[in-house]
């Protein structure tokens, strides 16, 4: 897996946002989030949950929350043992929630996030019918909601080790935008649980140019090594 | 107000409500030994809003009835192994929620509320399993707007560890200001400290905001390195090795 590719792209995805957040376990969204601010010359503010170096904020840990309901977050990111072609997330059991098959960390604050969060960019690395799924067994969040639900935030795209997708809101579907070096539509199809839309072309994701992948060494190295130390101390590319 | 950790712990009841910070907040590990140790039964553990190794400790030493957090994970060293296995084996009682509403509900009661509401949340099956939370028309809007409401979170005890405290109990929590949101919700608070120190807190106006004042602080007592193997702000690292280890099942044998 390209893990430079997915940083590339997802830095792409934040672009000029003013202020960018990432949670728990997501260092590959922290390494994008800080390529973004590098890019801008530092434009984009990036809060990484849990880091001293990289807060904007002081009042403890609810602080996140109640920024994002004040509409101060523009980007977040999240992830789920499962995600649908609802964008449906599950954060928390396979099987019966009483008695589960399986069972996750918990749903952190994505019931809350994504339904306050203008733009959240969904990752799930492994792409398989198993992650991918037609209906997730547990909402932690819901991909969409009726209209009379307060809801200014919501799903943007959906990214893999396999492709691309951006969020058809009107649709309330996903549709295929990219699939990475390696992969074809048919692969990506034939791996995806989940009935999505696509083009009659679809183009491969950009591959990261050499200095592309340096500056996102330097990033790793130096930027996110605090809050995710073994990502960084494992990462070669 | 400064006793001995045995003595801090042995207030902890059987079955009693406590609430703990999140692992890079202060997180009191060695009190949770003692308290392992003492052989508490029944607990109904709060986390504010998510707890690693303390809660997964207490769950494998059988002293947690339920559980109520947004998540239970050693992070980057994966899932919690014993609070995984309690809830497939339905051994102890999870009440899945979510960071914000932990932090509301903690608020509602550092506020003397019997509840709050909090937007979001609606959609999750989270409220499909929390009978216990309710959904509202928002009563000032003319239009359809359902609000979720919370009931408040009162902790009978807090569960912390700190830098320091000051020879008048004040207790310095510096930028982890969920640890005051915290000891206002609780009936009790009990802090370890790597050190009582000789001074007045709020002699220095650049600190006072970041003090919990004893007003807030029932019991007070010294464990050096007392939320190893976890970080304490200005005092030391995250012993990363260590918590691999407990991630492996190999540290703290006897839990």
């Amino acid at each position: 897996m390209d893990t430079a590719l997915l940083i590339d792209q997802i830095a792409g995805l934040i672009g000029d946002a003013h202020h960018v957040a990432t949670g728990a376990l997501s260092p590959i969204p922290a390494a994008a989030a800080m390529l973004a601010r590098r890019r801008n010359g530092g434009r984009t503010r990036v809060t990484l949950l849990g880091s001293r170096k990289f807060s904007h904020y002081t009042d403890g840990a609810r602080e996140l929350f109640d920024s994002a309901a004040q509409g101060r977050m523009d980007v977040f990111f999240l992830s789920g043992a499962q995600i649908d072609g609802e964008a449906n997330v599950n954060l928390v059991s396979i099987g019966d929630y009483e008695k589960p098959k399986a069972r996750f960390s918990g749903s952190f604050g994505a019931p809350y996030l994504y339904m306050l969060v203008p733009r959240v960019i969904l990752f799930r690395l492994e792409h398989t019918p198993r992650t991918l799924v037609r209906k997730v067994d547990f909402i932690s969040a819901p991909g969409w909601s009726p209209p009379e639900v307060y809801r200014p935030g919501g799903p943007a795209a959906l990214i893999t080790e396999r492709c691309l997708f951006d969020w058809d809101k009107a649709m309330r579907r996903f549709r295929l935008r990219s699939v990475h070096p390696g992969e074809t539509p048919d692969s990506v199809r034939a791996e995806t649980g989940f009935d999505y839309d696509a083009p009659e072309e679809v183009p491969t994701t950009a591959s990261p140019a050499p200095e592309t992948r340096d500056l996102i060494r330097t990033v790793i190295r130096d930027d996110i090594a605090e809050s995710y130390p073994r990502f960084a101390a494992e990462y070669d590319r | 107000m400064i006793e001995s950790i045995e003595s801090l712990v042995g207030q902890i009841a059987d079955g009693a409500k406590i609430v703990v910070p999140p692992d890079y907040s202060g997180v009191a590990v060695a009190a949770t030994r003692a308290l392992i140790a003492r052989g508490v039964r029944k607990l109904h553990l709060v986390a504010s809003p998510s707890s690693g190794i303390q809660a997964d400790m207490l769950i494998a030493a059988g002293c947690v009835a339920t559980v109520e957090a947004a998540a239970i994970t050693l992070g980057e060293f994966g899932i919690a192994p014993a609070f995984n296995r309690a809830v497939r084996d339905g051994t102890i009682r999870m009440l899945d929620a979510t960071c914000p509403a932990l932090h509301a509900a903690l608020q509602a009661a550092e506020k003397g509320l019997p509840f709050t509401p909090l937007r979001g949340i609606i959609g999750s099956d989270l409220l499909r399993y929390r009978t216990d939370w309710k959904v509202i028309q928002n009563p000032f809007s003319e239009i359809t707007d359902p609000v979720v409401l919370l009931p408040a979170i009162i902790p009978d005890v807090a569960l912390f560890h700190a830098a320091a405290a000051d020879r008048n109990g004040n207790v310095w929590i510096g930028r982890r200001r969920e640890l005051m949101v915290m000891a206002h919700a609780s009936r009790r608070t009990l802090v370890t400290v790597e050190r009582i120190v000789d001074e007045d807190f709020f002699d220095r106006e650049e600190r006072v905001a970041g003090v919990l004042p004893s007003l807030y602080v029932d019991v007070i007592a010294i464990a050096e390195k007392g939320a190893w193997p976890l970080a304490v702000d200005g005092e030391y690292e995250r012993d990363d090795a260590a918590l691999a280890s407990y991630a492996a099942g190999e540290l703290f044998a006897a839990a």
